[in-house]
């Protein structure tokens, strides 16, 4: 017989999770394992609430089990170490995003990229290498391989850096990737969201122009004042996307609904980039002429490996790159999926898990 | 008045053209400009029956003018010179692609990419810099601009070479430009028509291995011993997809017809490339899970810059590749049009204009 997530394993935990699809989050006890040789233990102090989570606990991709505690973009200080961790040590702020296990041994994981591992595990709602379901950061511990576990820079402030693990690793991978770090480049991002407001502020922080675009006039005045984005497109608007044709070196797409691609490959020059990081429901429609016409690409990526995170981070501390958030209790978390749903957020909501999930103990 | 076709240029010309979209083709009087000091006059003795001939005498991609002469797969002999051409001598062997213009200066035709120049003038169905209709190669002669004149390597049959010009470039320019050329890597060729076997022969020649991927059952026999691709995966069998899943480094989709890009987007290995060059009228469907999660990408191109074009055709000539072609009269074109509208060619018409066209 399955053992209860409370008796699965030896240490007790405390989160919330969503129970079914309607998605609605309250408190769970349940279970971690204890620390292995290779891992790494922290209190959870702060957990970001990325878009996936709300995906994810209404089974929007439907790949769901419940109960789910969601939760990856998680951060706190650590109170344990196996015998083999060296890396880290007691008292050490640290962080683990989306990933707590691949197989280690492909040709991906060879190459520091978990992330493109068939065998990855995420970090909450999957059977981890025992066969037990994982649980994310909505939670007062943590437990993971030292493998997937970073380093928070010393002058990074906690709460604000927690968004980085998820938002920010999926858009400075590509940003590297595909070259869209030359000073003097044109980039535009789509979407001033999570994804999107690291995004400009990564995009800066390398040197290049930056244009917003976006289907909210609205968003005009914090994209440029606050975000240091170079100017602002109206997606909506044929005037500004005919005066901006064949002016973009490269796109990071960052929405998530289904949106026409053609408009968005007239703004590339020739060899011009579009990268999709938004993963809608449906597939899109792709004009193979726009491609064709200008030597055009579309492409995907997906968060980042291990290594890399940890690049991004220090690289983030070095130009004081963090993410705009709300901190929010743990029991606001339910209104908080709610207006996030609706976008309502700038950008990002962050669970402060340390001072106010314990309160919420039955 | 606008002049009529016979009248609007000094020299006379002869061709079959399409007058409406029914594309039926039949001949055609009209005239060719006097040969200007960077002009070369080019008599025409092949010209190859590319898709979209077919595509444009349709007006399937909404943008003909009828009456229109098709063709941008010519080759032939010079006959005249301008008086600043240096480069080609009468007699010499040369051919006309898909292009005869373009604005030489903006930033894309320095580079000796034309074929991106927002200015470009296509060998048919484009307007000229002096306002009139260019018209192509299914035709007795062609005046053309000497920057947009290739050599035929001495080696090369003419027949048989007049197809590189435009389905060799097609596939040879993203071949090169997208780095789908180490060898020991995995190339996948969907479609198997006129850019198609052309792009395993490519393929083979490049050091790569080569599997082509079609809904076509008889292809297979030829695909293997014929054009050397090492594998056939016959695209509608679930278990040989199955079995293809993650195999490939990288894909050339050649295919015209709407299909989806999900099934080819998965047999791609990570960080794989699909690179389209069909020409489709409608959008395909694009799932966006297989492009992230494998952090994949599709690409497209368009034929090639000259110098490009110059250098694929001499790759070639060292290579051996030339088209699989059949060589028809001029008046059998209908029917030819009919048979490539349902693949039914291995692998491109050539019509043999020199021996055939006649008044």
């Amino acid at each position: 017989m399955a053992k209860s997530p409370e008796e699965e394993h030896p240490v007790k935990a405390f989160g919330w999770a969503a129970r079914d699809h309607s998605g609605h989050l309250s408190p769970f006890n349940f279970s971690r394992r204890v620390t292995g040789e290779e891992d790494v233990s922290f209190k959870v102090l702060y957990c970001g609430i990325c878009h996936s989570d709300l995906h994810s606990i209404k089974n929007e991709w439907g790949n769901a089990a419940y109960p789910m505690v969601p939760g990856h973009e998680i951060v706190g200080v650590v109170t344990e170490v196996g015998s083999k961790v060296e890396k880290f040590k007691v008292g050490d702020k640290v962080g683990v995003g989306c990933l707590v296990g691949a197989c280690n041994s492909c040709e991906s994981c060879s190459d520091d990229l978990e992330n493109y591992c068939s065998k990855l595990i995420l970090t909450y709602n999957m059977p981890y290498h025992d066969g037990t379901r994982t649980y994310g950061g909505y939670s007062d511990t943590m437990v993971a391989s030292e493998r997937y576990v970073v380093r928070i820079p010393d002058n990074m402030p906690l709460a604000a850096g927690a968004p980085l693990l998820c938002a920010g690793i999926t858009v400075y991978s590509p940003l590297k990737y595909f070259g869209f770090t030359q000073p003097g480049m044109h980039i535009g991002i789509v979407g001033l969201g999570g994804l999107g407001h690291v995004a400009v502020k990564f995009a800066k922080a390398f040197g290049v122009k930056v244009t917003l675009i976006s289907t909210s006039p609205s968003k005009k005045k914090e994209a440029i004042e606050h975000l240091g984005a170079d100017s602002f497109l109206v997606s909506r608007d044929p005037e500004q996307l005919q005066a901006a044709m064949g002016t973009m070196d490269g796109i990071l797409d960052t929405v998530s609904a289904t949106h026409p691609l053609l408009p968005l490959l007239g703004l590339l020059k020739n060899n011009g980039k579009l990268i999709m990081l938004g993963v809608p429901e449906k597939p899109h429609e792709l004009p193979a002429f726009s491609l064709i016409m200008g030597r055009k690409t579309v492409a995907g990526s997906a968060i980042g490996g291990m290594k890399e995170t940890q690049e991004m981070l220090d690289f983030a501390a070095k130009h004081n790159v963090s993410a705009d958030i709300e901190v929010v209790p743990m029991d606001y978390v339910n209104t908080a999926m709610e207006r996030l749903a609706k976008g309502d957020v700038r950008y990002r909501f962050v669970i402060d898990i340390g001072n106010s999930l314990s309160a919420t103990k039955p | 008045m606008v002049k009529s076709p016979e009248e609007e240029h000094p020299q006379k010309a002869f061709g079959w053209a399409a007058r409406d979209p029914s594309g039926t083709l039949s001949p055609f009087h009209f005239s060719r400009r006097e040969n200007g000091d960077e002009d070369v006059t080019v008599k025409i003795l092949y010209c190859g029956v590319c898709h979209s001939d077919l595509h444009s005498v349709k007006n399937e991609w909404g943008i003909t003018r009828y009456p229109i002469v098709p063709g941008h797969e010519i080759v032939g002999i010079v006959i005249q010179l301008g008086n600043n051409v240096k480069k080609f001598k009468r007699g010499d062997r040369v051919g006309v692609g898909v292009l005869v213009g373009s604005c030489k200066t903006c930033e894309t035709c320095q580079q000796d990419l034309e074929n991106y120049c927002p200015s470009m003038i296509f060998t048919y169905n484009s307007t000229s810099q002096d306002g009139t209709r260019t018209y192509g190669g299914y035709s007795d002669i062609v005046v053309v601009d000497q920057r947009y004149v290739l050599r035929i390597p001495d080696n090369m049959p003419l027949d048989a070479g007049a197809p590189l010009l435009c389905a060799g470039i097609t596939v040879y320019s993203p071949m090169k430009y997208y780095g789908m050329t180490e060898p020991g890597k995995h190339l996948g060729v969907a479609g198997l028509g006129g850019l198609g076997h052309v792009a395993v022969k490519l393929g083979k020649a490049f050091g790569l291995k080569v599997t082509v991927i079609s809904t076509s059952p008889n292809k297979e026999d030829e695909a293997i011993n014929k054009l050397g691709a090492d594998c056939f995966l016959l695209s509608t069998n679930p278990e040989k997809v199955q079995a293809a899943l993650g195999t490939m480094d990288y894909i050339i989709d050649t295919v015209s017809a709407i299909h989806s890009l999900g099934p080819l987007l998965a047999m791609l290995k990570l960080n794989g490339k699909l690179i389209t060059v069909g020409l489709p009228d409608k959008p395909l469907e694009l799932p966006i899970f297989p492009l992230v999660m494998g952090r994949k990408l599709i690409g497209g191109s368009d034929i090639g810059g000259i110098k490009e074009t110059q250098e694929m055709l001499d790759f070639c000539a060292k290579h051996n590749i030339t088209a699989d072609i059949e060589l028809i009269q001029m008046d059998y074109i209908n029917t030819a049009m009919k048979r490539l509208s349902k693949s039914d060619v291995k692998y491109r018409f050539v019509i043999d204009v020199a021996n055939s066209l006649s008044q």
